[in-house]
């Protein structure tokens, strides 16, 4: 298995008018190719701070993270990001918006290649009827998949997702967890996504980080014991509500940790 | 014209008609002198005969080229201004209180610096329109420019756009709209200013109009320069508006 990202020993911290805050702290993992990883943690801990040096966004204090080997230097368009605010053009339609990354120089594709990747990922996200409207006329559920098509279009290698289907309904967010699974299916990606669910973690993820409050070290790294595909009766597996338990606990302990953190001194005790 | 328009239409007149009927109450009451409020069909009838005999287009004309060239030039400047002063952070910290010391001042006040430094051509209107379009527009455009979220450039980014294409793609789409209010609104506070410009000696214009019928107390035409004023800003404001809801169809409005 060929290593695809490597978190060596990274740290980050961010200088803020009241001194140094630490964020990210010695924290060493890989993703191998067709890794599913889900990091999961309390909130505020430093997730979306981890991902956004992946993708280039931010850069470590100490320690390295490497993409194929060589240190992240920026964006680029074989890690697609998934933002948690979907972050669609709304000055775009539909089909603009899925045929943006292929109009730059970076990945310019002609015309009737474009059109052919457009429809694809149009009929595949179930957004040929919207093709040529604007953002403003689609649900949240359905900006999400536009957001995902998007970023399919250009093809990473990786996708990482933060919190993607956070604002998502019940019903439309369990749609998205198996629409994403027979994605991945047909096109086989690695994937690091961020989420709050322990279930959405273990029902798409092939191992999950489990992180600590902040400052986010690595608690523990888990396997998950089910191979793809998957669909939702691994749901009702034993294993599986085992291994919720497991990490729900795992969680708990670090959202108390954290409440303990955040309450002034003058009250405790 | 199909049953919405004409009943909008017909919305959109009412108020005119109450004003009207208004201005024929408030003559007719008996608590104003007569001779100080012409009546509407006055003004009317003075309306064409100027438009006829002297030749009101042309002080028409005057003024709303006057009033375009001031506007054209000051948002020509006011865009990249306004677009760099919205977009570097430290650049706004230290031009903030310099754009709001000036834009405080009333053109007006400006007119005897003015007329030191310009003359009383043209280009001495010109220059207080322009200052008028100038600071409005600026500040519209800062305003807006500095709300943009950083979002859609980190998108595209991870698409693998380049400077350029960031900047012809995501920046400019986001810009358009804060250009077009600013527009409006320069628009708007050059007509208003457009009186205040043609005080310096001006040949021919509504504001030179208005002026020099005040010195010969001529109500009826002061009226129909007033009212041509109002006109024409509404007219232009309604054309760019139309441009507007063409050019940002995307926008997540609620449109009537
Ligand atoms: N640029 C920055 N400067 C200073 N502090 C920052 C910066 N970015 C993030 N932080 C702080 O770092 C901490 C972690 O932020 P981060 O967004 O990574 O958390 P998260 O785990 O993604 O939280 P959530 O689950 O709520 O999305 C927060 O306390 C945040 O206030
Ligand atoms: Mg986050």
């Amino acid at each position: 298995m060929t290593k695809r990202a490597q978190f060596d020993k990274v740290s980050l911290s961010f200088e803020t008018p009241k001194g140094r805050l630490n964020v990210v702290e010695d924290v060493s993992y890989d993703i191998n190719d067709g890794d599913f990883i889900a990091v999961i943690g309390p909130s505020g801990c430093g997730k979306t701070t981890m991902m956004s040096m992946l993708a280039g966004f931010q850069k470590p204090t100490t320690g390295k993270v490497l993409f194929d080997g060589r240190p992240v230097a920026g964006p680029g368009p074989e890690r697609g990001v998934i933002f948690q605010e979907y972050g669609v053009f709304p000055w775009l339609t539909v089909k603009q918006n899925i045929a943006f990354g292929l109009t730059l120089k970076a990945n310019h594709a002609a015309t009737a290649e474009r059109d052919a990747i457009c429809d694809h990922y149009l009929d595949l996200m179930g957004l040929s009827d919207f093709a040529n409207s604007y953002p403003k006329h689609l649900s949240g559920g359905m900006r999400q998949r536009l957001a995902i098509a998007r970023a399919y279009a250009v093809k990473p290698q990786f996708l990482l997702m933060d919190e993607p289907f956070g604002a998502l309904d019940a019903q439309t967010r369990s749609n998205m967890q198996n629409l994403l699974l027979k994605v991945l299916e047909t096109e086989g990606k690695t994937v690091m996504l961020i989420t709050h669910s322990v279930e959405e973690a273990i029902y798409l993820a092939s191992r999950i980080v489990v992180v600590t409050a902040r400052p986010a070290r690595i608690k523990e790294i888990i396997d998950v014991p089910f191979t793809y595909p998957r669909d939702e009766s691994i749901q009702e597996r034993p294993e599986f509500a085992e291994l919720r338990s497991h990490i729900r606990q795992l969680v708990m302990d670090e959202y108390r940790a954290q409440q303990a953190q955040m309450r002034p001194v003058s009250f405790s005790e | 014209m199909n049953g919405a328009g004409l009943r909008r239409l017909g919305l959109g007149l009412i108020p005119w008609i109450g004003a009207i009927l208004l201005w024929y109450a408030v003559r007719w009451s008996g608590f104003v002198n007569v001779s100080l409020i012409p009546a509407p069909h006055q003004v009317a009838a003075k309306f064409f005969e100027l438009l006829t005999k002297e030749g009101l287009l042309i002080d028409i004309f005057a003024s709303t080229r006057r009033v375009f060239l001031g506007v054209a030039l000051g948002i020509l400047v006011a865009v990249p201004v306004g677009f760099l002063l919205g977009w570097y952070r430290p650049a706004r910290t230290f031009a903030d209180p310099m754009i709001n010391f000036f834009r405080a001042l009333p053109p007006i006040a400006l007119i005897p610096l003015v007329i030191v430094y310009f003359g009383v051509d043209e280009l001495a209107k010109l220059v207080i329109l322009f200052y008028a379009s100038f600071f409005s527009g600026v500040i519209v455009m800062y305003e807006g420019v500095s709300q943009i979220t950083p979002l859609y450039i980190r998108v595209a980014q991870t698409l693998g756009a380049n400077q350029a294409e960031i900047f012809r793609k995501v920046i400019i789409p986001l810009t358009v709209p804060h250009i077009l209010t600013a527009l409006r609104v320069a628009l708007g506070v050059a007509w208003a200013t457009l009186v205040a410009s043609e005080l310096i000696a001006a040949q021919r214009g509504l504001g030179a109009m208005i002026q020099n019928a005040s010195t010969y107390f001529l109500l009826d035409v002061i009226y129909v320069g007033i009212i041509c004023i109002g006109l024409i800003a509404l007219i232009m404001d309604l054309i760019l508006r139309k441009i507007t809801a063409r050019l940002l169809i995307w926008q997540d409005r609620a449109i009537a």
